[in-house]
């Protein structure tokens, strides 16, 4: 893991940087149009959430910027790569190196440990196994779960099993992290917790966080809050001044 | 942890699912290697028969017999070299359930018909010298621990003696050995003027009669011109090569190798319906978890691959558990059987197709589910999910 301590992320360039993107679903005989003309960017080391009512675009917006899937127009660059301009085979190379994801739900695998479920991504690396498995003994060292390296998905609360998601995500040092809703399921005290995590990940590893989320407390978490209704972004007036400002 | 761990995770996550698919693969590779076995054995005799020699017998059946004197009239047709009867026997030993197979015939002209069989001259002598001599096949003399100079109780379940015994005193005298297959070595050979003289019924009649050509080309030609010779006359008769002959008397119990092949085929349309739904149904449980690994990396072909050795792994440790056990059954079944399936076995050919038909199996099963999960669409799933 990079260890860079980020004092000011808003000097630094655009690791995401969405111009004019549409996106437009086949709905029957019918076009909608879920993403309208939409520009973002974000800095490099920055935590953002990303706020809005069901249907907003939130996720359509998450996965786009996470290569899985293609905008109908507009140009989408992470971590200084066109991936709007990348076909499958070569999006899926570039996930494994350039971002992780953590999922509301988790989404571990429920036949692996939790050692097994972090090394994962790192199945698609050329490296050794003993180096794999230090490798995700670190992540999970970063996220607190060392102890339980060697438990099954339904041996750990809902909590711990967000932890194993997130040291998945991390364990490639990627240079971003998608967070979609990552403490929907969870109770308040353990979604303290989980945000605890995130934002350690971002102020003491530079981890560019992009959250999607309903939870407004959460999003206080966030150094900047994008608001979006009907496919299109709303920047949070009360929140632009946070920027860059931890 | 590698690819290969991922693979077999799936497989034991649910065992009993996985135990009953793994059953009824190994359940259908046995039949596969008891009824190739099976098959096998009905069709060496033909396999083992000789392309220059003709068999005559009466136009109606093998059981109906055929004079004497025909072996006579045979041998003046052109492009013969030499004619031989014999007569079913209808022998055992001991046990009447057993049957073995014990043909009088012309021991004299014997060796000129049949090269091939391999005995010491000694022997031979020794065995034209003695009316009660047998000669018997070594592979049949190690089955029941005889001889040269044993005399043995053989008894006939068609044939009784003039003073009703249907037991006969025969003496070995000789043993010869084959072309090296243990069917050949599995029979026994009489003198037909012993036979003849002592039994109640049937005098001067054969069984059918082998004929040696001296051209293997012309054997068509030859056949037609025996039966030819015999048309019209009470005691028609039906010639056709050895082979043929095999072929047919094989065919008297049916088609075997079709029967084999249609039962088999039956068995694995079957197996083929339960093992790819069951695929099918194992990988549409864990769609989110499919697109979960394309989401962290796997490229569609990874997990194409993934998903295709799933079944491939199913089908192949089945199918080789599965030839390895019907290897073990026909490897016990083989002595106990000898007499009545002297090629009972499973062949190097067998073993290798039931190989290749595992491997078919598991691709057929496996590459919908696969190519499914390989073109599973990320963000479909995960919202399914």
């Amino acid at each position: 893991m990079s260890d860079v301590a980020q004092d000011s992320t808003a000097a630094k360039a655009n690791i995401i940087d969405v111009q004019g993107v549409t996106k437009t679903f086949r709905k029957g005989r019918e076009r909608v149009e879920v993403l309208h003309q939409l520009d973002l960017q974000i800095a490099q080391g920055e935590f953002c959430a990303l706020m809005g009512p069901s249907g907003s675009g939130k996720t359509t917006l998450l996965n786009l910027i996470g290569g899985l899937d293609h905008p109908t127009g507009g140009q989408i660059t992470v971590s200084g790569q066109r991936i709007d301009q990348l076909n499958s085979r070569q999006l899926a190379r570039w996930r494994s190196s350039h971002v992780g994801f953590i999922f509301q739900f988790y989404n571990l695998m429920p036949v692996l440990t939790a050692q097994r479920n972090v090394e994962l991504p790192l199945l698609l690396k050329k490296m050794s196994s003993k180096e794999r498995r230090q490798r995700a003994t670190t992540a999970l060292e970063i996220v607190g779960l060392q102890e339980r390296a060697r438990h099954l998905p339904r041996e750990l609360s809902g909590g711990q099993e967000q932890r194993v998601a997130i040291a998945r995500a991390i364990v490639s040092d990627p240079d971003v992290l998608l967070a979609d809703e990552p403490t929907g399921d969870l109770d308040r005290e353990t979604a303290g917790e989980i945000l605890d995590l995130l934002t350690t990940l971002n102020q003491r590893h530079g981890k560019t966080i992009l959250m999607v989320t309903h939870d407004p407390v959460a999003a206080e978490r966030a150094s900047r809050i994008v608001h979006m209704d009907k496919g299109r972004l709303i920047e949070s007036p009360a929140a632009m001044g946070m920027v860059g400002g931890h | 942890m590698g690819t290969f761990h991922l693979i077999r995770k799936n497989l034991t996550r649910k065992k009993l699912r996985t135990i009953f698919t793994l059953l009824s693969i190994i359940i259908a590779f046995v039949l596969f290697s008891l009824l190739g076995g099976l098959s096998r054995a009905f069709s060496l005799g033909v396999e083992l028969a000789g392309a220059d020699r003709l068999v005559t017998m009466h136009r109606v059946s093998f059981i109906q017999p055929i004079p004497l004197s025909y072996v006579a009239r045979i041998n003046t047709i052109e492009g013969v070299e030499t004619a031989l009867h014999q007569t079913w026997f209808g022998a055992y030993y001991q046990d009447n359930r057993q049957q073995i197979g014990l043909f009088p015939t012309d021991l004299e002209t014997f060796r000129q018909v049949y090269p091939e069989y391999s005995v010491p001259d000694q022997q031979w002598q020794n065995l034209l010298n003695n009316q009660t001599g047998i000669l018997v096949g070594q592979a049949m003399a190690d089955t029941y621990g005889w001889q040269v100079g044993d005399r043995v109780p053989i008894f006939s379940s068609i044939f009784p003696q003039q003073d009703g015994s249907f037991a006969w005193d025969m003496d070995i005298e000789a043993i010869f050995t084959g072309s090296g297959n243990n069917a050949e070595e599995m029979q026994i050979f009489m003198h037909y003027e012993y036979f003849n003289e002592a039994r109640a019924f049937g005098q001067d009649t054969v069984g059918w009669i082998v004929t040696k050509i001296e051209d293997p080309e012309q054997a068509d030609q030859v056949a037609q011109a025996i039966d030819l010779r015999f048309a019209n006359s009470p005691t028609e008769t039906k010639s056709s090569t050895e082979a043929g002959w095999t072929a047919s008397f094989a065919s008297q119990i049916g088609n075997i190798g079709l029967m084999v092949q249609m039962v088999l085929a039956c068995v694995f349309f079957t197996l083929l319906l339960i093992t790819g739904n069951t695929m099918a149904q194992a990988v549409r449980e864990r769609t989110s978890e499919l697109a979960v690994l394309k989401t962290i990396g796997f490229s569609d072909r990874r997990v194409l691959w993934m998903v295709l050795g799933e079944s491939m792994t199913v089908a192949i440790v089945g199918g080789v558990i599965g030839l390895l056990l019907g290897f073990l059954f026909i490897k016990g079944a083989e002595s106990a059987l000898s007499q009545f399936l002297p090629g009972l076995a499973m062949s190097p050919e067998a073993i290798i197709t039931g190989i290749l038909l595992a491997i078919g199996l598991g691709f057929v099963t496996g590459i919908l589910p696969a190519w499914q999960a390989g073109r599973l669409k990320v963000i479909d799933a995960l919202a399914r999910g």
